[in-house]
């Protein structure tokens, strides 16, 4: 059914479909409305769930290892410096191979403390071995909860996901969205069984000491099955597109009138809608404009991403987030790509924009791409202000 | 793909960790004991068996020669002695 919902009303609601048996979640803006939401489904007898109130984002985080553990479907939600207070319990999630489905608010993180919309929260946990996924809108995130679950869970998977929404825009942000029905839910998404779980009628030991006799081949396994999820989650895209009716292509990246284009911004997020507008806006005039979005950033897409780009003749890749003292991280990652290819774009050029929710309007993108005609390769800051730069210790 | 995830009870005893052991182990002299079990309750691999008054031992291939049990004998019944190979 159509409705008209505020983005994290419209996630409690997939999230309260799918069914989990345990919802653990420290409230922090701007993820609050979600398990708020999701813990009003509870108490008025919605939702078969049982809610567990936690002292921290830490705990969170364990409390939900811990259920998934004993062979339940679990669900948490956080955001910024809860995310990264969760860090620790993250790695350990991966690295026992459970299932859980988190979902990030993106948000910029301390110090200076910032409330607004950037992706340094989630991007700095790249490498804890969860699968990100970066949703466009409210529709997408909706969606990609779903198809979170269904990978996360695939017997030769077993990892958990995390799906990154832009806090603000599309955490408070309405906008009409698909609810599916009950009955298609259950068909595309069978209850979690596993015999990879804590149980007293079958005891094992989970979280082993593993010394350097095994570490090693644990973090390979890892490895080699995120490659696996590459393809695996198309297949899982096409069944979704067969039951929903919604295209996500194969759900890993999203070419947007790239085909003859001669610059591509590549980009993650809602920002994806703004560059959309602007292309289209740049294609009315003539200009071969197109937009590359990374939709799955882990496990990172590179083959698809050099057959949309191979031809491209001038790439600025759109970072909203940093590493702090190297390369933008989204844009090292797309300059590897190509390192060794014969074809390859002549430019590619690294823009950062929308650090703790400064605007990126359509005029932000657009001169993006006017930038991209210059001599020009050093990264560059949109929207900067010079003048705020002049304090002294 | 998976490493590995999960032990199954009991295999812990695979790992002989008796090779742990560098320049001494314990020797039970089973002459002045009083079978006051501290020996067994200290010893952090659980090794150390025996029921009646000098009938206490370890087995060598799980012993780390931490030097525990040594230390908290209230006899001085069992001493360290230097590895042999």
């Amino acid at each position: 059914m159509k409705e008209f919902l505020e983005g994290s009303q419209a996630i409690a609601k997939i999230i309260s479909l799918c069914k989990p048996a345990v919802i653990a979640a420290y409230p922090i803006t701007p993820q609050t409305h979600i398990p708020e939401e999701l813990a009003k489904m509870v108490a008025d007898g919605l939702l078969n769930s049982e809610f567990v109130n936690v002292e921290s984002e830490h705990s969170a985080a364990s409390v939900v290892l811990g259920a998934v553990a004993t062979g339940v479907r679990a669900y948490t939600a956080t955001s910024s410096q809860g995310l990264l207070l969760m860090g620790e319990v993250l790695f350990n999630i991966a690295g026992l191979r459970l299932p859980i489905v988190l979902t990030c608010a993106n948000r910029a993180v301390s110090a200076p403390i910032n409330i607004w919309n950037d992706q340094q929260d989630s991007i700095s946990l790249r490498d804890s071995g969860w699968i990100q996924f970066y949703a466009e809108n409210i529709q997408e995130a909706v969606d990609l909860h779903l198809i979170a679950y269904r990978i996360a869970e695939d017997k030769n998977v077993m990892l958990p996901v995390m799906v990154c929404i832009d806090g603000y825009i599309l955490t408070h942000g309405l906008e009409v969205v698909e609810i599916p029905e009950e009955k298609m839910v259950e068909n595309f998404l069978p209850p979690y069984q596993t015999n990879y779980k804590l149980d007293i009628e079958n005891p094992l030991t989970l979280g082993f000491l593993a010394d350097s006799d095994y570490y090693m081949e644990t973090r390979f396994a890892i490895q080699k099955t995120h490659q696996e999820v590459l393809k695996l989650l198309p297949k899982i895209i096409q069944e979704f597109k067969t039951i929903f009716g919604r295209d996500y292509q194969e759900g890993l990246v999203e070419a947007y009138r790239t085909e003859d284009a001669e610059k591509v911004i590549v980009a993650m997020g809602s920002v994806c809608g703004t560059i959309k507008e602007a292309v289209d806006d740049l294609r009315k005039k003539g200009k071969k404009v197109g937009l590359l979005k990374i939709i799955t950033y882990r496990p990172f897409p590179s083959n698809k991403i050099y057959e949309a780009l191979k031809d491209v003749s001038k790439v600025a890749v759109l970072d909203r987030a940093l590493s702090l003292g190297s390369d933008a991280p989204l844009y090292s990652e797309i300059r590897s790509v190509f390192f060794g290819k014969k074809r390859a774009p002549k430019l590619i050029r690294s823009f950062i924009a929308g650090l703790g929710g400064r605007d990126i309007t359509l005029e932000s993108i657009k001169t993006i791409f006017k930038k991209l005609s210059l001599k020009e390769t050093e990264e560059e800051f949109i929207d900067l202000k010079p003048e705020l730069l002049k304090e002294k210790l | 793909m998976f490493g590995p995830l999960f032990c199954k009870p009991l295999t812990s005893k695979n790992n002989k960790t008796g090779s742990w052991r560098t320049t001494q182990r314990p020797k039970f002299l089973q002459t002045n004991c009083i079978a006051c079990r501290m020996c067994v309750l200290i010893c952090p691999e659980g090794c150390i068996e025996g029921k009646e008054k000098n009938t206490f031992h370890c087995d060598y291939d799980y012993c780390k020669g931490c030097g525990n049990c040594a230390e908290i004998c209230p006899k001085q019944d069992i001493i360290m002695v230097v590895e042999e190979k």
